[in-house]
């Protein structure tokens, strides 16, 4: 054993054309266990390109083969979707889907956007700290609890409000209603994101000019944040495309073409829960036919999404 | 100069429209009588908004509580044994009481199932409730119309069940907590759905979190900027907008259907005790959530690692440390409070989530209590959700008084989140 033992670093290995150092190249040393760390990490990323690939294919696999029996010009053009008689025309669904995402976004359009308004240009900083709390708490609330409200407080108002007779038990505005207060607080954050990040100096310079805070609330800093907002208001449309407890609980169980808010029917995401809920057989076309109305409801779903993403990158105003 | 003058002097010139410049009106009255009406809009629907909450919440609590009108089969008071009331009989005689009036058969099915005298009070006296008495819910009233209706509500009884019985019931009681799950509205209970949920949820967090913390500290410490990392980044972004219902779709199909043979436990060997129930277990539903927050939990983990000081690194790496003893014990220690609280914010929606599990195959009964990963499931959404969708009022009152379970469940979690992050953050500011 050699003097430079004393120093307790041991070198990993004997090399005679190396030049003997005291303090081994450290940077060097191969760590397989750093190594096997990194791999795993990677693992664990790659597991959500993993899960698209997923959706991808399980939903690709299962409608082709309902595809194969059923044309694509049926499925999209038929007005009858009774898988007991063989009929597949998505419309009624589609039609369902429409009017609950459309009175969702006639709710929480207007208020998102002025509740956000409200937020970012006028509540002074208590109130704010108190009413973000509270939107937060309404975002978190599960859908099953607003399907329950839709259900027992809005459709009776509805009903007293309009006339039994005109209303439905099961009906689609109730169910937009509710599903408006639901992504309401989505739109009203994203909004006031957005209306918060147009720049002070924005404001200052409409303020000089004399205009008064509606003025610059409205005519400066909703133009100049009009990406963010359009971006919120796509993403909300796509989250009421997609919700499904609402609509499975309040809009009504069975599909029914029609584009009347006062009648029940059934949506994309209704019938899915409402058929696969029962027992199902993994061979019938009745199991296929839901992956093919899944995958157009992925499809729409995301391109909203890449959309809203595509407008905000677009769109943005790149201030200093 | 006189001290009114003075002032006057000193207010700013005035702007009416009759001195402005030649097409200028600035219309100043107008303009801020506007922009004060406008203002009481913007704050009143500010207001709306909040006050869907109340009414939500209001909804809700109004119908978990309320009079309750029951008719009984067998008048209880007919059940006297001795002179002494039913309440008052000890368990030998109620036991007669319930032998005398049930068949011989029954009776003995129900002895081989636990023996009489091995029975307690209660058992016993819930057992002859259910067995004799047969008490059917006639009508229910919620909590508002209990208060200020009282005069309506006794003359529907008079008019429709003069002998029926009327009590003021609130439907969240320790006994929705403790039975199982029943047809019979007075003796539902939730038991089998919490523990569903319970299990569901700790497995979904095994799952998850170790996943998401990892796969946030490859992109955010591993590679920056990549091209790779940039195409992963996208992907969770859009999978984070995909509705829950697909998520239940790729867990029936690739969960429940195409890994059967692990997600019902056949290959650790058995499967729990109805034969793995076809895949559709608390694994399957674990994993189809775990997949659904995953996204979640990643971006906010992401967001948690980034706020870690790169100083800290620098030092860490200076002093001879590898990448992964910096991330072990300075970037994760340095921010595992905001990742936990991410991590519990993802899991309360989880906690939440129905449709998918319906899509997955929640059953709709269960005989027996969830035990481990291979049970047969349902949860506690579930169950109101399928409470919700029957006609009669008096499971509505149960799907009341469940959801205030499930949100005093989920504002536990979202405590414990807040605890967890006061606690962290103390911890860091005394040094450690």
């Amino acid at each position: 054993m050699s003097d430079s033992g004393a120093l307790s670093v041991r070198e990993p290995s004997f090399d005679p054309d190396r030049p003997r150092s005291a303090v081994p190249d450290l940077g060097r040393r191969r760590r397989p266990a750093e190594a096997l760390i990194q791999s795993f990490l990677f693992l664990c990323a790659s597991v959500s390109v993993l899960t698209t690939i997923g959706i991808v294919v399980t939903l690709g696999t299962e409608s082709y083969s309902f595809f194969k029996e059923v044309s694509f010009l049926e499925f999209f053009t038929g007005r009858v979707w009774q898988p007991a008689i063989e009929k597949f025309g998505i419309l009624p669904l589609l039609a369902a889907t429409f009017t609950t995402s459309l009175w969702a976004m006639a709710l929480a359009l207007p208020l998102g956007l002025v509740v956000a308004i409200y937020l970012a240009e006028y509540a002074p900083e208590r109130v704010r700290d108190v009413l973000k709390p509270i939107l937060e708490v309404l975002a978190g609330i599960p859908t099953v609890v607003y399907g329950y409200f839709a259900l027992t407080t809005v459709t009776p108002v509805l009903r007293s409000v309009l006339g039994e007779g005109n209303v439905e038990v099961y009906n689609t505005l109730s169910a937009g209603l509710v599903m408006g207060i639901l992504i309401l607080p989505l739109i009203a954050s994203m909004c006031e994101d957005a209306l918060s990040s147009v720049p002070l100096s924005l404001r200052e310079g409409a303020y000089a000019m004399g205009a008064t805070k509606l003025e610059v609330s409205t005519r400066v800093v909703v133009p100049a944040a009009f990406s963010g907002l359009a971006a919120a208001f796509i993403l909300g449309l796509s989250r009421a495309v997609g919700e499904t407890m609402i609509v499975a609980i309040a809009a009504g169980a069975g599909p029914n073409f029609t584009l009347n808010p006062l009648r029940s029917a059934e949506t994309m995401t209704g019938h899915i829960v409402r058929i696969s809920g029962g027992d199902l057989s993994y061979d019938s076309i009745d199991y296929t036919s839901l992956f093919a109305i899944a995958i157009l409801l992925f499809v729409t779903t995301l391109l909203l999404n890449l959309i809203s993403r595509w407008i905000i990158s677009r769109y943005r105003e790149v201030y200093e | 100069m006189s001290a009114t003058s003075r002032l006057e002097a000193r207010q700013p010139p005035s702007f009416g429209d009759e001195d402005a410049p030649e097409g200028f009106r600035p219309n100043l009255a107008a303009r801020k009588k506007r922009g004060e009406r406008r203002r009481l809009l913007f704050l009143c629907s500010t207001v709306l908004a909040v006050l869907f909450l109340v009414a939500l919440i209001a909804s809700v609590v109004n119908q978990s509580f309320g009079y309750v009108l029951t008719v009984a089969q067998i008048d209880p008071a007919s059940l006297e044994r001795e002179g002494l009331p039913l309440e008052k009989q000890d368990a030998k005689a109620l036991a007669a009481t319930l032998g005398e009036h049930v068949s011989r058969r029954y009776f003995a099915k129900l002895e081989a199932e636990k023996p009489m005298a091995a029975r307690n009070r209660e058992e016993l006296l819930s057992l002859i409730e259910a067995e004799v008495v047969k008490a059917k819910v006639l009508a229910t009233w919620n909590l508002s119309k209990s208060i200020f209706g009282k005069r309506e509500i006794l003359a529907f009884k008079e008019a429709n069940a003069p002998e029926g019985r009327l009590f003021f019931r609130s439907w969240v009681n320790a006994a929705l907590l403790s039975n199982p799950q029943s047809s019979d509205a007075m003796r539902a209970g939730i038991r089998g759905p919490v523990i569903g949920s319970l299990l569901t949820i700790l497995f979904t967090i095994l799952i998850a979190l170790p996943l998401g913390v990892g796969a946030a500290i490859w992109l955010e410490e591993y590679t920056k900027d990549s091209a790779l990392s940039r195409i992963v980044q996208t992907n969770i972004y859009n999978l984070a907008g995909v509705p829950s219902i697909i998520y239940g779709m790729l867990g029936l199909a690739f969960f429940v259907r195409g890994l059967e043979p692990f997600t019902s436990g056949a290959v650790f060997g058995g499967g729990g005790e109805d034969g793995g129930a076809n895949g559709r277990t608390i694994l399957s539903a674990s994993l189809t959530l775990a997949i659904l927050i995953l996204p979640v939990v990643i971006i906010n983990a992401q967001e948690a690692i980034k706020a870690v000081p790169q100083s800290l690194r620098q030092s860490s790496l200076a002093v001879g440390a590898t990448k992964w003893q910096t991330i072990w014990h300075h970037v994760i220690p340095a921010s595992i409070d905001r990742v936990l609280t991410g991590a519990v914010l993802a899991v309360s929606r989880a906690l939440g989530e129905t449709a998918p599990l319906v899509v997955v195959g929640a059953s709709t009964f269960l005989s027996q209590d969830p035990t481990g990963p291979f049970s047969k499931f349902t949860t506690l959404p579930i169950q109101i959700y399928q409470w919700t969708a029957r006609p009669q009022a008096e499971f509505r009152n149960l799907a009341a008084a469940a959801i205030l379970v499930l949100l005093l469940l989920l504002l536990s979690l979202n405590a414990a989140a807040i605890i967890l992050r006061n606690k962290y953050r103390k911890e860091k500011r005394l040094g450690r």
